[in-house]
């Protein structure tokens, strides 16, 4: 059989996801894409590859998986007990994975969703030029025992390094998420727009990859002419009101126009906190300015380098230390980022 | 420039949509002048938009500019914007090049629109005046939105601003026309609506086993054609295209 992995149990929402579908909002479709955008890029940076690669994105559990070959792994975002062939494995960390092997992903201990990366990526047929499954748009489908999923060649198929980790970057129990203005954010009082930022939400069950629900503790958030409010395009990271004065953040599966208003519009960067949150974790928001917001952001790309510099083996043996210098030497020529 | 967008109400409008998006709004209601206005100039974006900029698309009467910060400051792309808002008229500008006339069959009524006669009778007509009106306006596709390649068709004659149901149709299938609010839509996917099912086509707006799927573009217009069950029935059985008996010519 050629290169592939084996599904042989999925988690209830297991999909292919990777950066998405950009261009196609004139078309009534989102970007869709991973939900948590640096977990994407951990993987890539750890299997040394490109960040456009795709990956299993896990929503809340794993599942059993098999390669028809030797290959490479990598483990990130929500944090997932993982063991392979009943050893157990590192999270946010790469390994090798020999063909027969059976790799278990249980429940996440913290965040929603976990990845798991293959080096080569995995190479199921793109359509308008992403693997990402969009649900929202029946793009795709989650996936079910007995799917193979075709992988690509691997970047480093000789030196075939794995075995690195990266700190732990905890995105997984809420925390505050910083906002820019949007469309409607004039619509809403300065008062009414101080009280959402003294208000600790959480995230209710009732949420998915097009959007999230937050519940929160006092009145409802209402601004002026609300009802009237002709459909204006919107996107990933858009705080809606909903009708009931309660914010609905948009991820990334998001509808592209929508009539409700918006309060304001979270950072690239701290999306994922949204996405990641589980019920009962705090969330709260912050207005920055636009200088303060360019002052912390960070391309992808950009990403992906200064991740790089972080990289460390997992185990502290000469042969790794050899590894990690010579990675280290050509680390600045790489950017992943194509 | 200032970042407080509370003041801002002078149309056409240039607001932030958080850090990596920009709005540009030429109405807060829907006018045909505004959607042409929208039309035309992310036309002319597509062609002469600054390096940094990402993806325009169109809602009625609004245009969305996806940039990346880090390539194109939001200043510079408020200055490119704005010069670009003066350089013409844009609510009598000429619509893009290259837009389609599509005819799609329609069996309007009975099984196939549920709610001919009630529509009808909200705006004033008998039921075989309106599917008069209905199939022989053009309509122009006014914007692609709540779902992939799904139409909302514009605009009826005043008489057809007729409201959303309070409650919701629970479900009508795929390739539905329905109306309210001087539009049609035609849904791409059974789905339930608040608006009011007056017709059916074996049209698919959104076609995910092709390489071109998205059958509509905005700005094309549409005529829909009144046929027999039968005839949608046969023009249907067998259509690996989606497009169900519709045809289509370039708008000269």
């Amino acid at each position: 059989m050629s290169r592939a992995l084996i599904v042989h149990r999925a988690g209830p929402l297991v999909t292919v996801q990777d950066r998405g579908r950009p261009g196609q909002m004139a078309f009534g479709l989102s970007r869709g894409g991973a939900a948590d955008w640096r977990a994407l890029v951990e993987g890539a940076v750890l299997l040394r590859q490109s960040a456009g690669c795709a990956a299993l994105e896990m929503a809340g559990s794993g599942g059993e998986y098999e390669a028809t070959e030797d290959i490479r792994i990598a483990l990130t975002g929500a944090p997932m007990a993982a063991h392979l062939d009943g050893r157990r494995l590192v999270w946010n960390a790469s390994h090798r994975m020999a063909a027969g092997e059976r790799l278990s992903i249980g429940a996440a201990s913290a965040g929603i969703y976990g990845y798991l990366h293959v080096a080569g990526g995995i190479a199921t047929r793109p359509f308008l030029g992403s693997h990402a499954a969009h649900l929202a748009a029946a793009i795709g489908a989650p996936l079910a025992p007995g799917d193979t999923l075709p992988i690509g060649a691997d970047p480093e198929p000789d030196s075939g390094k794995a075995g690195y980790c990266l700190p732990f970057d905890d995105r997984f129990s809420g925390g505050t998420l910083r906002v820019l203005p949007s469309v409607h954010t004039g619509r809403f009082s300065a008062r009414t727009r101080a009280r959402f930022e003294a208000t600790v939400f959480s995230r209710t069950p009732r949420g998915n990859r097009q959007g999230a629900e937050l519940s929160f503790d006092g009145a409802p958030f209402s601004s002026q002419g609300q009802l009237s409010i002709l459909s204006e395009p919107m996107m990933a990271g858009d705080i809606q009101m909903t009708g009931e004065g309660i914010p609905f953040v948009l991820l990334p599966e998001c509808q592209t126009t929508g009539g409700y208003p918006r309060i304001g519009t979270i950072l690239p960067q701290d999306l994922a906190l949204v996405a990641q949150a589980t019920p009962g974790a705090a969330l709260r928001f912050r207005f920055v300015t636009h200088e303060e917001a360019m002052a912390v952001y960070q391309p992808p790309g950009a990403l992906y380098r200064a991740l790089s510099q972080g990289l460390q083996p997992l185990l502290r043996d000469p042969h790794d230390i050899h590894d990690l210098l010579s990675y280290q030497l050509i680390s600045g020529a790489i950017t992943g980022w194509n | 420039m200032s970042r407080d967008q509370t003041e801002q109400t002078r149309l056409p409008r240039i607001v932030n949509v958080g850090l990596c998006a920009v709005l540009v709004s030429f109405c807060d209601e829907l006018r045909e002048s505004a959607n042409r206005a929208a039309l035309a100039f992310r036309a002319e974006l597509e062609k002469t938009a600054p390096e940094g900029v990402l993806e325009t698309s169109t809602s009625l009467t609004s245009v969305l500019v996806v940039y990346d910060p880090a390539r194109l400051g939001v200043a510079d792309l408020h200055g490119h914007l704005t010069d670009l808002l003066q350089s013409r008229q844009w609510e009598k500008a000429d619509l893009p090049d290259n837009r389609r006339l599509w005819r799609i069959p329609t069996v309007f009524g009975g099984a196939h629109g549920l709610q001919l006669q009630e529509a009808a009778a909200l705006a004033g007509l008998s039921e075989a005046e309106a599917l008069r009106q209905l199939s022989a306006a053009r309509l122009r596709v006014m914007t692609i939105g709540f779902a992939p390649g799904q139409p909302y068709l514009g605009s009826l004659a005043p008489h057809w601003d007729i409201p959303r149901q309070s409650g919701l149709t629970k479900q009508v299938p795929a390739g539905a026309i329905a109306v309210a609010i001087r539009q049609l839509v035609m849904f791409t996917t059974a789905t339930p609506t608040g608006w009011r099912w007056v017709g059916q086509t074996g049209f698919r707006g959104f076609r995910p086993e092709s390489e071109t799927p998205f059958a509509l573009r905005p700005g094309d217009e549409v005529q829909l054609v009144p046929v027999s069950t039968e005839e949608l029935e046969a023009a249907s059985a067998g259509d690996q295209t989606g497009d169900a008996g519709a045809t289509w010519e370039i708008i000269a």
